[in-house]
């Protein structure tokens, strides 16, 4: 176990910068995740960190050493693939002791290893088998033991749920996250699924176009996000986003003039251009603010409502059952305590 | 246990056609595809090779059709010194030509699927000498081996390194590694071409799996890209070696056999007894002779070639 310390990060392709000075720290046995929309630059950070890309500038330490010249093998780090990158040569045992093998360890001493490591992830019965007669979630496993039999410094993970379907996916995120409750060891996991870093996360890293926008433990994140990137990312169905102005008493006036309530104005002065934001859950039906609605989507334990509220599309959601057909009004409450106010021309938030 | 007819409803039913039988079984069917590939190749390569093989036992010569004389030219090649120089001189250029055009087809393949600034070019370049036409690339190696007038030897002289020309074709030993360098040089795009394709298909992932784990680049060739690479590099190896071990064109303009037949390999030597030399059944079986040598290579690479245990497949 070792701690994380990425400084002021850069990574250029060529005249392409794609990384514009990254700082994250990372505590010891923390499991942080990376998330961001595609192309982000999410890969090619965990890359640098694995000493599988070149940093440009900047300095990337792993416990109190600075790793930028080492080779991956002196980094003490075990990553996982998105395509796992098994060995399609070698037996699942084989795959899992490649590096004790290439340590120059005796094949006694190696069984021992990675039995143990097999039994935690219920491969002991497919020790002899290849990866090609393996399904997508027990290679993914296989993945993650190869990293485990290294009992390495971090685990850096890139994206290794997402060639699974929808359910394993659920099951492996808790196994995952059963796996580091287990061995404690620091964690760098990536991926472009805010749901998955939501529920996985000790402290979440929002990247954006190569820059970090936000970190922090996810309801943070959630409760309180930096800007509207941050505030539309993290949360499903989106938080909405209405743009207009403060008013004179203090209320929020949309651009069609439609009122809505506000708590804290925080910074925000009167006139200034600002988007409203509300997460779908922070409304509720029978108050004064008309939601035209658009399509319902029930799911039994709750509904969705897509519609238009101020001018603009919002979503919500409601553990009531909403009757109202598409094209009516339905009448609804937003808590004020629960509204961000942004700033239009920055994205920064300005509320508390 | 009645094991007796059960399937009564079968009998009444009238036995169809041999046609529509064999339309309706898969394998008839399967027979009746190959059937016109079939009759192809056995005009076209088993009548050839038959006739070849009828000759061998035969003593035609040319304008004269001959008569079976059994083993007769085998026992007399049997005794032939000229013929068991061609068989070790045919073993000799096939060994080391092929082992070279391997090991540096090999390291060609690796370069070029390096990251390297005009990949591309290069990747055409390479395929140069086996777009040339042999014979052309064979009269420029000639010009190149010239006793007087090669270029190596022009070089090498200014250099101060030797003070006359190397005589390239008129030494035997000389000649042996002449034509075995030209032949290499034709013969290093077909390898390296066709491994670069088997590199391409190893993800990049493995190789950066396999440095994380610890691997030096050494211990990644060995341990990742060549194991992986093995089924290509049979099927490659396999026909370089058939190509190689049959070589006739390089041979017949570069020296013709000599000096003293010490470049003679059987394929040279079989057309020299039978068209200039006449020796139409001679040069059959010398031909012939090569047979068991190719069936050993096919054999060989039969067994390289079956599917590894990793493989897709059956088990
Ligand atoms: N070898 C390269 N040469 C040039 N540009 C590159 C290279 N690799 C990545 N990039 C660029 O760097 C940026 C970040 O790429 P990266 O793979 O890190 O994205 P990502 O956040 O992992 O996205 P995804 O979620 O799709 O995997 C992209 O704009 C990409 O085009
Ligand atoms: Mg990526």
């Amino acid at each position: 176990m070792a701690s994380v310390t990425i400084d002021d990060v850069r990574k250029s392709y060529g005249a392409v910068e794609v990384l514009h000075g990254v700082s994250i720290p990372i505590e010891e046995g923390e499991f942080v995740v990376l998330v961001g929309p595609s192309g982000c630059g999410k890969s090619t950070l965990l890359r640098m960190l694995a000493g599988l890309e070149h940093i440009t500038s900047g300095r990337i330490l792993i416990g109190d050493r600075v790793v930028n010249d080492l080779p991956p093998k002196d980094r003490d780090i075990a990553m996982v693939f998105q395509n796992y990158a098994l060995y399609p040569h070698l037996t699942v045992a084989e795959n899992m002791g490649f590096s004790l093998k290439l340590a120059g360890e005796k094949r006694p001493a190696i069984a021992e290893k990675v039995r143990p490591a097999a039994e935690i992830l219920g491969l002991a019965h497919l020790l002899d088998r290849y990866p090609r007669m393996l399904s997508g979630g027990q290679r993914q496993r296989v993945a993650m033991g190869r990293a485990i039999v290294r009992d390495p410094q971090v685990f850096l993970f890139d994206e290794p749920l997402s060639n699974l379907d929808a359910k394993l996916r659920v099951s492996m995120r808790t196994e995952i996250k059963n796996l580091h409750q287990r061995l404690q060891t620091t964690t760098v996991y990536v991926t472009h699924d805010q749901i998955e870093a939501m529920t996985m996360a000790d402290k979440i890293v929002v990247m954006h176009d190569g820059i970090v926008e936000q970190i922090g433990a996810p309801l943070d994140l959630y409760d309180r996000p930096a800007n509207l990137f941050v505030a539309g990312f993290i949360g499903s169905p989106a938080m909405s986003m209405i743009p207009g102005t403060l008013a004179e008493d203090g209320a929020f006036a949309a651009a069609d003039g439609t009122r809505l309530p506000v708590g804290d104005t925080g910074t925000a002065r009167a006139g200034q251009p600002l988007v409203y934001g509300v997460r779908p859950e922070a409304m509720t039906p029978g108050g004064s603010i008309p939601l035209t609605v658009e399509v319902t989507e029930p799911t039994g334990s709750e509904t969705y409502v897509v519609g238009r509220m101020g001018g603009t599309a919002i979503t919500g959601v409601f553990r009531e059952r909403i009757t109202v057909s598409p094209g009516g009004t339905l009448p609804i409450g937003i808590d004020p305590a629960a509204v961000h106010l942004f700033d239009a021309a920055s994205g920064q938030r300005l509320t508390r | 246990m009645s094991s007796t007819s059960v399937r009564t409803d079968d009998a009444p039913r009238r036995r169809p056609g041999l046609l529509t039988r064999m339309i309706e079984s898969r394998n008839g069917l399967g027979f009746l595809f190959m059937l016109p590939a079939g009759i192809f190749l056995l005009f076209f390569l088993t009548y050839p090779l038959g006739l070849g093989v009828w000759l061998g036992f035969t003593d035609t010569k040319i304008g004269r059709s001959g008569i079976f004389v059994g083993l007769e030219n085998y026992r007399w090649l049997f005794d032939d010194p000229v013929f068991w120089l061609a068989v070790f001189n045919t073993l000799f250029y096939t060994v080391f030509a092929s082992v070279a055009k391997f090991a540096l087809g090999l390291w060609l393949a690796m370069l070029l699927n390096r990251h390297l600034p005009f990949k591309n070019f290069f990747r055409a370049i390479i395929l140069l000498p086996w777009v040339v036409p042999t014979v052309l690339s064979a009269m420029a190696f000639w010009w190149i081996f010239d006793s007087q007038f090669s270029i190596i030897s022009w070089v090498l002289m200014r250099i101060g390194l030797i003070d006359q020309p190397i005589n390239f074709l008129g030494d035997p030993w000389n000649a042996r590694w002449s034509v075995i360098a030209a032949n290499i040089w034709r013969g290093i795009p077909f390898v390296a071409i066709s491994l670069l394709a088997g590199l391409q298909t190893i993800p990049q992932s493995l190789n950066e799996a396999a440095a994380i784990d610890g691997a030096t680049p050494w211990q990644r060739f060995t341990k990742v890209t060549l194991p992986l690479l093995t089924p290509i590099i049979a099927v490659v190896m396999t026909f370089s070696v058939l190509f190689t071990f049959t070589d006739f064109q390089l041979i017949y303009v570069l020296t013709r056999g000599g000096p003293v037949n010490a470049t003679h390999l059987m394929a040279t030597l079989s057309f020299q007894r039978a068209i200039p030399g006449g020796q139409l059944g001679e040069g059959a079986a010398i031909a012939v002779a090569m047979i068991p040598f190719l069936l050993a290579a096919i054999l060989f690479s039969f067994f390289g070639l079956q599917r590894r245990k990793w493989q897709q497949g059956n088990d």
